[in-house]
């Protein structure tokens, strides 16, 4: 699987499959914190990745509060 | 996962609200939770002239796509802040949804049309860029919509910003912002009424939103966010919340409903004491106002 990580921009490999849930909490990243995208969609957290998915992990924390 | 409306499968799961959700029906929550927000609150009078504040963010461009899904009458304002790359490339995307949903778009921007930036404004003020930043946009926002004869200026605060902000003002027993932390604040004064009806929405939401509605957004951050201690509050928010989802709503909309009303006295009171400033009339506590002090300073 190759993951595209955000802010700033990286990417990962991983040996897939995988359920959503499981990857965020081997990379150690809050559920809260992120939306995990695939194609032009979202996926939850049980949906089964496999090993030719390319996804993105998306921070939707902004910084700013004015 | 299925979707909690139609049983179909689910795109995305709000652990707050227990449930899962397939792209239309998640759509359509974002709007009801709006719609139900605007009627609440009383956010809204039918006629109303809104402007919304638009950043190129995904906060601002849900907002403006839901409230005018929700049949409102409403144009966009963006603010240009002079903050390298970042502030053009965060107008592309707000001209760029302007122009694929033939909305109105207004830009103001502080290097040309003010003389000055955030960074040297902040620099200067010696105030933190947020601090900076936020004074120039309260200050330019309500003077556009006084300028255009707007009724409402409304901004894309969501749940995760008023409850951070919040989280703040407790750990400093901050009363007098605590009185005026409100997701409506009345026109009066040389003010226009100022709305925040993403309130009962999560940053997750309304990023998932503009993902669904095939929104283009900018994602990267402001990098003068960068330390920003509300980043801190919304971690150990965040932190919260994975263990106990429905954590940043039960503490801010419990604040509003049991503790605000202690707080907004004290804040009513400081604003029948302000006078109009000697450069531009906006009411303030001194002779001249904060942004035309910080103005005066950042063009010298
Ligand atoms: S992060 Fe701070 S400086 Fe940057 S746009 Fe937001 S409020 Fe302004
Ligand atoms: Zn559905
Ligand atoms: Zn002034």
């Amino acid at each position: 699987m190759k993951i595209v990580l955000r802010n700033p921009r990286r990417e990962l490999d991983m040996a897939g499959p995988m359920r959503v849930h499981a990857l965020l909490e081997r990379l150690e990243i809050n559920r809260e914190a992120v939306l995990v995208i695939r194609g032009d969609t979202l996926v939850t957290g049980d949906a089964q990745l496999s090993d030719d998915d390319e996804v993105e992990i998306r921070p939707v924390v902004s910084g700013g509060v004015a | 996962m299925k979707c909690r409306r139609c049983r179909g499968p689910a795109v995305i799961e709000v652990r707050r609200h227990n449930a899962g959700f397939c792209r239309d029906c998640f759509l359509h929550h974002c709007r009801e939770q709006v719609r139900k927000t605007i009627e609440d609150f009383d956010m809204l009078q039918p006629g109303d002239r809104v402007l919304i504040a638009v950043s190129g963010g995904k906060d601002s461009l849900a907002l403006w796509d839901i409230l005018r899904d929700l049949g409102h009458d409403v144009d966009g304002l963006y603010l240009g802040l002079g903050i390298d790359d970042y502030s053009d490339e965060s107008g592309n995307y707000a001209r760029a949804y302007a122009d694929a949903r033939g909305a109105k778009l207004v830009k103001v921007d502080l290097p040309t049309d003010l003389g000055f930036d955030i960074p040297t404004g902040s620099r200067v003020a010696r105030r933190a860029p947020c601090s900076a930043c936020g004074l120039s946009k309260r200050h330019l926002f309500n003077q556009a919509a006084v300028d255009n004869g707007y009724d409402v200026v409304a901004t894309g605060h969501n749940l995760d910003d008023e409850a951070a902000v919040l989280f703040g003002n407790v750990l400093r027993w901050s009363t007098d912002y605590l009185g005026r932390q409100l997701p409506v604040l009345p026109a009066g004064n040389g003010f226009v009424r100022k709305v925040k009806p993403l309130v009962r929405l999560g940053e997750r939401e309304t990023a998932a939103y503009c993902v669904l509605a095939g929104i283009d957004y900018q994602v990267e951050e402001c990098p003068m966010a960068a330390g920003n201690r509300h980043l801190g509050y919304k971690d150990a928010l965040n932190a919260i919340e994975d263990q106990s989802p429905g954590s940043k709503h039960a503490f801010y909309f419990g604040f509003l409903e049991k503790a605000s009303p202690l707080f907004t006295p004290e804040a009513a009171r400081e604003q029948e004491n302000l006078q109009r400033c000697a450069q531009c009339g906006t009411p303030t506590t001194g002779e001249v106002c904060a942004f035309c002090r910080l103005a005066e300073r950042a063009r010298r």
